[in-house]
């Protein structure tokens, strides 16, 4: 994003008197371009200008070499003599002695120094201290240390007399300023602020310091000076030539619509560029290379119109700008070789008089290799075109090649800038460097006029809610550069600046007046909302299942939906199951070896019981509300509709296309349920306790569940117990959950304690079974009850549960409740055998039982017990 | 020992006396019954003296009855009132006796928690549902076309990068996991909009959910994370409505004196949009240290504006006779600088005792 210095910035428009770099932030913040930082003003001196006098390398026991440096700090060099203790057995002219670990410099270099007292950013604040056997008065400094950029290694190196050591280019200081012990702040701009912005997609402009200033001036009323707003020289007519060829725009989109180049000749191209250029380009986040090049760049980070410099020696006429041929390559300015496709853009031109043969730059993104002006250029020819943003996007993204110009093309830069931007760099390249500038320039401008909007002046009021008078709506918009024209019967004609794009229909207007207007001025008015339905039935009773699961003593977790294929093997879910047949592949998972989206949910609890027991926990609970998701076949989903709207059998396509992902509830329960303690003994969880569970969603949900062992169709058993696992499904048949053990040897896999219980339910179905359904009461009898137990002898694979419901249904109406109460196996059964004893509650609704009537029923309960089941009484 | 005799006055007193010493004497229960036994039983002096009186004259029956039961009735008042007193003392000694140590553990069990993410989710539906909004919610893994198209992304908007968005494989099927919870409020506005334009019912509705962005888990990022967002479709409904909303949203949230500011900004769903700032409601601006707001004053919370006309026009609404506005927020954040979480890792990594130490609701 965008780094504007200040002091750039106040050329184009004068600050608030006494502004602070806050507060030009919050002016800026208040029209919608958000501070990121702000940079600079964070040292405090003494940072001078240093000499390095001598320079003594002295190896270190911890095979480092530092070097012991007396350096010449003017008014700030400690008399002639002996040094501080304990360099006090040598004498040393007036200097300061410093240890520096660097090695990128040599004695009489001009140097960076921080002496005792500064405060470097961070804050890091500076003293003298021993170090290496030396005492050393602060710190010969690296650009890093003083927040001027990340990327330079060693210590700043202002001069080098000797010629030795390599120059920082980041920070340059004028020879005559060049003073030991002179203030160094204000030398290298350190004084200076910068305010990183942060530009929204639709304000391309403001990737400017012409942008910025001009949202600056909306926002205090100061007057902008536009510095793009130079006198043209020269003609426009046949200069260098140049022809637009697309014969692919993209989505209508003719790839460049404008392209402007001029010729410069004779420039010297070994003049440096000024210190003040090469420190703004470098406190806007950019390295000064070279003058022709420097002038680009700063013209681009001034206008936002993004340049390029060809050395003329190496092309050949004419220009042509057109799409990539299939199969074409070119070598980029980074000396990349890249395949094209053909909906690549290029600049090309025109070799062994063969019309656009050679690609020479991947147009608004990089230029290539082979015309990139060089140390020895001296004649050169400067490109301001303009690309339109699609093309430039896609070009950037599909190389991977983000550039200062790529981003600004891509948000949209100015069409009217590309001779104004030539004028300027130009003209600055020929200050600095000399030379003469062509009289003819070409301008191949295929610009379309930029269509009126018509608005009717209150349609900002209806839509912002504050009463803008027509007059205040003309001035905002024709402050930000629309031309307003008032037609017959009021209505506005707005025709937009040529900066903003982004002004296409009415509500992009809307906004121009309400944040020039100020949104600060907007009332708060609470709307009136039609009568709800308040929740759901879904959400009603999904609240309930996770407040009941809290209550009986789990803890809600949300773990990530993404699951390992390894996951899977660890549960040991054979290969035809559907948890693995129907798993959701993402194609750019974050972690490789979790490419997966959860096909249940306890695939992913395990995580959260995991990461308990890691940390020391030993009885752990846990249940987690939210979806997994399962395909038959991920489809193509339609992405294209006949009209503008969506028709609801749309909606329907769409939604057939999409994943299964039904809500589910899942707890898993490790430990204890009962911890041990000075009353009572640990009761364990076990398989009952997760039936349980399941049992009381089912309540909450209000309908009856199947409890049996018999597996789902197309899943197997796992992760479950074959023998400890209860499979739920609804009466009318359809599955929805299971609970019981884990499987012991699927708790190894995963680190679980043996015996660890868990559940997984899918919630639609057991909510939607109650949806809608009104509970018809039954009238509370207030007779006397009559007890019956039952102790019956059945083979010991006959279920519980089964024998119970016969229990049930033969005693008919009168049974209000019948339970097993014991069970029991043993010698005096028999092998092969149990006993189940039941406890059957009886009572009439509107008498006592008499004696018959309950020894009635008693033996119509033995009758068919013995029957279906062969049960005996005992 | 003689038998005292029932008009033996002086006697009779004296056994009474005797009587009522005795049972005041007693300090248990025991004591007293063997008192009562010893001056009431069978053989005790006053028993004989009553028995005796059928021996008396007939002369002196009267006053030899009057006497010995003015005696009886006085060792029964006495009788039932130590029998009062020593049970009260009896009972109050059990009850001492019984006495526990009531700051002994008494839980089992484990104790169970809601996530504060979904409490926080809940509770601002509460808020919604409470002001006539209903809650919508759709599908997490979505057709782009909802997710983008809807949404008045530009087909080349960066946002639908491979960089921040998780897509179904393959690339071509259409499918994403959701990057907000935005298609809900076109799938909301879809299913709502024959009675918006048949019977004139306004659209207000909140989307809560979970979302996905290809960001790496950290301090303050989540790969999977939750939004609350709000639509409001109506005849009318300006940018004021939308302040108005969400100062109540705030109110409700962070009380009375929560104040929000709102900010030009830019989203492809709404025009004009804003950011919103939530007044720091911690030092309310006056503190240049304060930890909630970096001494800006100000919390950044979230997104909202006017829903832009394509968008109202992918889901078959009429823009040029309904407006509507639409907001958006983060439920980590808000978590995050409501309570103070320093570390969006504890929120994911499913440790219980960060459930445990919000409870049940928040």
């Amino acid at each position: 994003m965008p780094k504007i210095p200040l002091k750039w910035l106040e050329e184009s428009v004068d600050l608030v008197p006494g502004s602070s770099a806050e507060d030009v932030a919050s002016a800026l913040v208040k029209v919608g371009l958000e501070e990121e930082g702000i940079e600079g003003g964070s040292v405090t001196g003494p940072l001078v200008i240093g000499r390095v006098i001598s320079l003594v390398k002295e190896a270190q026991s911890n095979g480092k070499t530092i070097n012991y440096c007396r350096v010449d700090v003017g008014e700030h060099n400690d008399p002639a003599g002996p040094g501080h203790k304990p360099d006090n057995k040598d004498e040393y002219p007036a200097s300061r002695g410093i240890v520096c670990g660097a090695h990128n410099f040599v004695e009489g270099d001009f140097v960076v120094v921080v002496l005792p007292g500064a405060v470097l950013p961070g804050p890091f604040p500076i003293g003298g201290r021993k170090t290496y056997g030396h005492w050393s008065d602060g710190m010969i400094c690296s650009a890093k240390e003083l927040g001027l950029g990340e990327d330079h290694a060693g210590i700043i190196v202002l001069k080098s007399p000797s010629g030795e050591s390599d120059v920082f280019a980041g920070a340059s200081v004028a020879d005559e300023d060049l003073v030991p012990g002179a203030d160094a702040i204000p030398l290298l701009g350190l004084d200076e602020k910068t305010i990183e912005i942060n530009v929204t997609p639709d304000r391309g402009y403001s990737f400017s310091v012409r942008g910025v200033a001009r949202e600056y001036s909306h926002s205090t009323g100061q007057v902008l000076r536009d510095p793009a707003a130079v006198p043209l020289t020269g003609k426009r007519g046949s200069g260098f030539e140049v022809d637009i060829d697309d014969q692919a725009p993209i989505r209508g989109n003719v790839g460049c619509d404008r392209f402007a180049a001029r010729v410069l000749r004779r420039f010297d191209p070994t003049a440096p560029s000024p210190a003040w250029m090469k420190r703004r380009l470098d406190q806007a986040g950019m390295r000064p290379i070279s003058l022709a090049v420097d002038v680009t760049n700063y013209v681009m980070l001034e206008l936002g119109q993004p340049l390029h410099a060809y050395d003329l020696a190496t092309l050949h006429e004419p220009i042509q700008v057109r799409r990539a041929k299939p199969g074409e390559k070119m070598t980029t300015l980074d000396d990349v070789e890249r395949e094209l496709s053909v909906e690549d853009l290029l600049i090309t031109d025109s070799p062994n008089g063969e019309r656009g043969s050679r690609a020479i730059g991947l147009a608004g993104v990089m230029g290539g290799l082979d015309t990139e002006i060089s140390e020895t250029t001296t004649d050169i020819l400067l490109e301001a075109a303009h690309f339109t943003p699609v093309t430039i996007a896609r070009t950037a993204r599909r190389h991977k090649l983000g550039s200062e110009a790529s981003r600004r093309f891509e948000r949209g830069v100015d069409t009217a800038l590309p001779p104004f931007a030539i004028e300027r760099a130009l003209g600055l390249m020929q200050e600095f460097g000399g030379g003469e500038i062509e009289e003819i320039y070409t301008d191949v401008n295929d610009v379309d006029p930029v269509e009126p909007i018509l608005m009717d002046p209150d349609f900002p009021s209806r839509i912002v809610g504050v009463d803008y008078a027509p007059e205040a709506v003309i001035e905002s918009l024709e402050r930000v550069g629309c031309k307003v024209t008032v037609l017959d019967g009021g209505r506005l004609s707005v025709v937009p600046p040529t900066w903003r794009p982004d002004l296409e229909v009415q509500v992009n207007l809307v906004e121009e007046v309400a944040r020039l207007e100020g949104y600060d001025t907007l009332p708060s008015v609470l709307p009136v909302a039609p009568p709800g339905r308040g929740y759901t039935h879904s959400q009603k009773v999904r609240r309930s299942v996770a407040r009941t699961l809290a209550e009986a003593g789990l803890t809600e977790v949300l773990t990530y939906p993404f699951m390992s294929e390894q996951r899977l093997d660890e549960m040991l879910v054979p290969e035809d199951d559907i948890r693995r047949q129907h798993a959701v592949r993402l194609a750019n998972p974050l972690s490789a070896d979790k490419p997966l989206m959860r096909t249940g949910m306890t695939a992913t609890l395990i995580d959260a019981v995991k990461t308990n027991l890691g940390r020391g926990a030993q009885d752990v609970a846990v249940y987690e509300i939210g979806r997994a998701y399962r395909a038959d076949h991920i489809g193509q989903v339609p992405t294209s509709f006949s009209g503008t709207a969506i028709t609801p059998d749309d909606v329907e396509r769409l939604n057939e296309a999409l994943p299964g992902q039904p809500r589910r509830a899942a707890g898993m329960m490790v430990g204890n349920r009962v911890p041990a303690s000075w009353n009572h003994a640990a009761e364990p969880f076990d398989w009952t306790d997760a039936i349980a569970m399941v049992q009381k969603i089912a309540a909450v949900c209000g309908v009856q569940l199947d409890v049996s062992s018999r597996p789902f169709e197309g899943l197997s058993l796992m992760p479950m117990h074959p023998g400890r696992a209860a499979m739920f499904r609804l009466l009318d048949g359809t599955p929805v959950g299971y609970a019981g053990e884990i499987h012991p040897k699927v708790a190894e896999n995963l680190g679980l304690p043996p015996r660890s219980v868990g559940f997984e339910v899918i919630l639609d179905p057991m909510i939607e079974a109650s949806e809608g359904r009104i509970a018809p009461a039954t009238p509370v009898s207030q007779q006397v009850l009559a007890k019956e137990d039952f102790a019956f002898v059945v083979a010991s694979d006959v279920a519980a549960g089964d024998l119970v419901a016969a229990v049930r249904e033969a005693g008919g109406e009168l049974v209000e409740d019948a339970h097993v109460f014991d069970v029991y196996t043993g010698e005096q059964i028999g092998e092969g055998k149990k006993s189940l004893a039941i406890n059957v509650v009886m009572r009439g609704a509107d008498r006592t039982l008499s004696a018959e009537e309950v020894l009635a029923v008693r033996e119509s309960i033995i009758a068919a017990a013995g029957e279906k089941f062969g049960a005996v009484l005992r | 020992m003689t038998d005292l005799s029932p008009l033996d006055a002086a006697g009779v007193q004296a056994a009474v006396d005797e009587a009522l010493s005795a049972f005041s004497a007693a300090t248990t229960l025991d004591e007293l019954k063997e008192a009562r036994l010893a001056h009431t039983g069978d053989k005790a002096p006053l028993t004989l003296a009553n028995r005796a009186i059928k021996d008396v004259e007939p002369a002196d029956k009267a006053a030899a009855g009057k006497a010995m039961g003015a005696a009886r009735a006085a060792i029964g008042r006495a009788l039932a009132a130590r029998t009062e007193e020593l049970e009260a003392e009896r009972d109050a000694r059990v009850l001492i006796e019984e006495t526990v140590d009531v700051t002994l553990p008494v839980t089992r069990g484990l104790t169970g928690a809601r996530h504060p993410l979904e409490t926080m989710q809940e509770t601002m539906c509460d808020t919604f549902v409470g002001m006539g909004w209903e809650v919508a919610e759709g599908p997490e893994m979505e057709a782009e076309w909802f997710n983008f198209d809807a949404l008045n992304f530009d087909p080349d908007h960066p946002a639908r990068e491979m960089q921040d968005t998780f897509f179904i494989d393959p690339v071509e099927s259409g499918l994403l996991l959701r990057t907000h919870t935005s298609p809900v409020q076109v799938r909301a506005a879809l299913e709502r909009r024959e009675a918006l334009v048949k019977e004139g019912r306004g659209i207000y509705v909140v989307c809560p959910g979970k979302t996905f962005r290809t960001d790496e888990l950290d301090a303050t990022h989540t790969p999977v994370f939750h939004q609350i967002e709000g639509l409001a479709v109506d005849k009318g409904l300006t940018m004021a409505h939308l302040k108005g909303t969400l100062d109540a949203f705030a109110r409700s949230l962070f009380g009375p004196d929560a104040v929000t500011r709102l900010r030009p900004s830019f989203f492809p769903f709404t025009e004009p949009s804003a950011e919103m700032d939530l007044r720091c409601f911690v030092c309310g601006g006056a503190d240049a240290l304060c930890r909630t707001c970096s001494g800006t004053g100000w919390i950044e919370w979230g997104g909202c504006g006017m829903t832009h006309p394509n968008v109202l026009i992918a889901a078959g609404i009429d823009p040029f006779e309904y407006t509507a506005f639409a907001f958006g927020m983060g439920i980590e954040r808000t978590l995050m600088f409501r309570h103070g979480v320093k570390d969006m890792r504890d929120m994911v990594e499913g440790d219980v005792r960060f459930s445990q130490q919000f409870g049940m609701e928040i």
